[in-house]
């Protein structure tokens, strides 16, 4: 795979390879998704708007500058932005790789970090010496202000011109919930969704506060995603159970939306709306109780979306997926192209027969 | 008459829509002067949430020290890179957007004077703020527009217009041009997001007593004008209109006056 370096959320010759319920694999222009969908389904999409997370400043006690890049906050309650966990870098921006990145000075709790307006206090570490708890000073509307004035949006080095705002908000971002784009949400603009609704595709959203990607750090790579919060309105929970009783598929755009999904309905009996904080990392062993299929990017061997998606398929047919997007030069990263992936029938039929362990042979 | 009018509506107002502004989140454009202002201090009146943006940041804490329930943002919606930040900050007052009201508006050159003695940046500062900041404000809020939809609570972007928008007057070729298209971009857009749910609306508030009114026409006798007042409460009364049709499938209800 080659990396996306574009801002571009829709690229006219974006592509997606097809992995139906059968294995069986094709590529598709990616402006021809809707050809995949079938009347009674449902499309479920990450409504979170991508809050500018990257703050630059100084960390006061030794006057060294810093970048912060917030992760996650407890509540997606909007007035509910006084406490972040964020991961600290030293000097430098995102041109640098992660991994390369200085390290800041040694934090500690009570440490005072200026970004702009915005003045934070460390509360704590959180089990690592670059992962924070961080408090900002002022009222609601003072903390939104700074980071709407301050905040940039998090950046990746094989991006290399700035991001703006609007690059990183989908088409239909509305709550401020993420602190990375839910990218795969990019392909539903508005054409999308009324191509969608002629086909008698029915469509709802959900808001799920996409984290950080990468931190680069092993240690703390190997933590996410982090806990984060969703909420499932009424509506899409509605929607869910029409396509059941219609006997259409439930199909995720992005690997957020399964985690909510997927979570909601592991906690009591069934799908309920409602707030909830997606902790289940889904992967080879998890049963799928709601999600059909999933329209996601390209992923790495090993990253957390790419666990995801063993939980759809057999590690075989990963493989081979694997090697026709390298093959066929897929573009990586959130402004790439992206893969439809249908939960493999046998591994649907192993479900319903109520075994907990879905992992091929 | 016009008291009349007023009243009538007022009556209206109170029989019929009781509620029905509790807890909707509204954010409006210009909300330091004029109708603006009118509408933040009558919909907080409401119970409605308001969060509202204006230029100059006294002013905009004058009417937040005045109508205490209100947020203030500061920002100039006919800046392209302040649009965003307005957004978040609008969001993250409200949580979310129920109204859009796109009210705030340039004349243009003052006084006004012909177009052939109208410079470029003056047309281009009317088109940036009366055309292309509702747009783009628009665009920033749809997504959560499209959520209130999902939600049923029935969103509404009302774009303010002018008769200026339809008829030509001499000397107001810069505001009358760029109103003439937010007009047409708001029939247009009203078609195409009523399937998803969305209602657009063009109004026209009539002649106001209000401080763009004074600079376009100084020695206007005063006495002739509408209210803010008034006029937003006539506004408000036609968006109540939509929000008890209700129904997003109910083409009737789309209004479009001028």
């Amino acid at each position: 795979m080659i990396a996306a370096s574009l801002p571009n959320q829709r690229p006219s010759d974006a592509r997606l390879l097809v992995i139906d319920a059968k294995g069986q694999m094709k590529h598709l222009a990616r402006l021809n998704f809707p050809d995949l969908l079938r009347a009674g389904d449902v499309v479920i999409a990450n409504d979170a708007a991508t809050i500018p997370a990257s703050l630059f400043g100084t960390h006061c006690r030794t006057g060294a500058p810093i970048e912060a890049r917030l992760a996650a906050r407890e509540s997606l309650h909007a007035d509910a932005n006084t406490c972040f966990s964020a991961v600290i870098f030293g000097s430098g921006d995102y041109h640098i790789r992660t991994e390369y990145r200085p390290s800041p000075p040694e934090l500690r709790s009570g440490d005072t970090l200026r970004f702009g307006s915005l003045h934070a206090t460390v509360v704590r570490l959180l089990d690592h010496p670059r992962l924070v708890l961080l408090r900002f000073e002022g009222s609601s509307e003072r903390i939104w202000q700074g980071l709407a004035r301050h905040g940039r949006p998090i950046q990746y080095a094989h991006v290399p011109t700035p991001l703006a705002i609007w690059d990183t908000w989908t088409p239909i971002a509305g709550p401020l919930a993420a602190f990375e784009p839910p990218s795969a949400s990019f392909i539903v603009n508005w054409s999308f969704l009324n191509a969608i609704n002629r086909r008698g595709v029915h469509f709802g959203t959900l808001t799920h506060a996409a984290g950080i990607s990468s931190t680069g750090d092993p240690e703390l790579d190997a933590r996410l995603p982090f806990d984060e919060p969703y909420r499932i309105p009424e509506s899409t929970v509605r929607a869910i159970q029409d396509a059941g009783a219609r006997g259409g598929r439930v199909i995720a755009i992005g690997t957020t939306v399964v985690r909510a999904l997927e979570d909601a309905a592991s906690i009591g009996d069934g799908l309920r709306p409602g707030e909830g904080l997606a902790r289940l990392k889904i992967g080879p062993g998890t049963r799928l109780h709601i999600v059909d299929a999933i329209v996601s990017g390209t992923h790495e061997h090993g990253s957390s979306h790419y666990e995801l998606l063993r939980a759809f398929v057999d590690d075989g047919t990963l493989e081979r997926m694997d090697r026709e997007l390298g093959q066929e030069r897929y573009r990586a990263h959130e402004f790439g192209d992206s893969v439809f992936v249908e939960k493999l029938k046998i591994q649907a039929i192993k479900e319903k027969a109520g075994e907990q362990d879905i992992r091929p042979r | 008459m016009k008291k009349e009018g007023r009243t009538q509506a007022v009556n209206n107002s109170d029989l019929e829509v009781a509620g029905i502004w509790t807890d909707r989140r509204v954010a409006i454009t210009g909300g330091t002067s004029g109708l603006g202002q009118a509408l933040v201090t009558a919909l907080i009146a409401r119970g409605a949430r308001v969060a509202f943006v204006a230029r100059n940041r006294e002013r905009v804490e004058s009417v937040v020290r005045d109508v205490s329930q209100a947020h203030g943002v500061v920002g100039d919606v006919s800046s392209k890179t302040e649009i965003y930040p307005i957004a978040i900050q609008l969001l993250g007052a409200l949580g979310g957007v129920d109204v859009l009201i796109n009210n705030a508006s340039s004349l243009g050159p003052v006084p006004l004077v012909p177009l052939a003695d109208t410079n470029c940046e003056d047309l281009e500062l009317a088109l940036q703020t009366n055309l292309l900041g509702p747009f783009r404000l628009t665009k920033a809020l749809l997504g959560s527009l499209g959520a209130s939809a999902r939600e049923r609570r029935c969103p509404v972007v009302l774009n303010i217009s002018s008769d200026a928008a339809i008829k030509a007057y001499p000397n107001w070729g810069a505001y009358s041009a760029s109103k003439a298209a937010l007009h047409h971009l708001s029939r247009i857009w009203g078609q195409e997001l009523s399937s998803q749910g969305i209602r657009v609306l063009s109004l026209d508030p009539g002649d106001m007593d209000t401080p763009l009114h004074a600079l376009a026409v100084p020695d206007a006798d005063r006495s002739g004008l509408k209210s803010p007042e008034t006029a937003a409460q006539e506004m408000i009364t036609a968006v109540e209109r939509v929000l008890l049709a209700g129904s997003a499938n109910d083409k009737d209800e789309r209004q479009e006056v001028i």
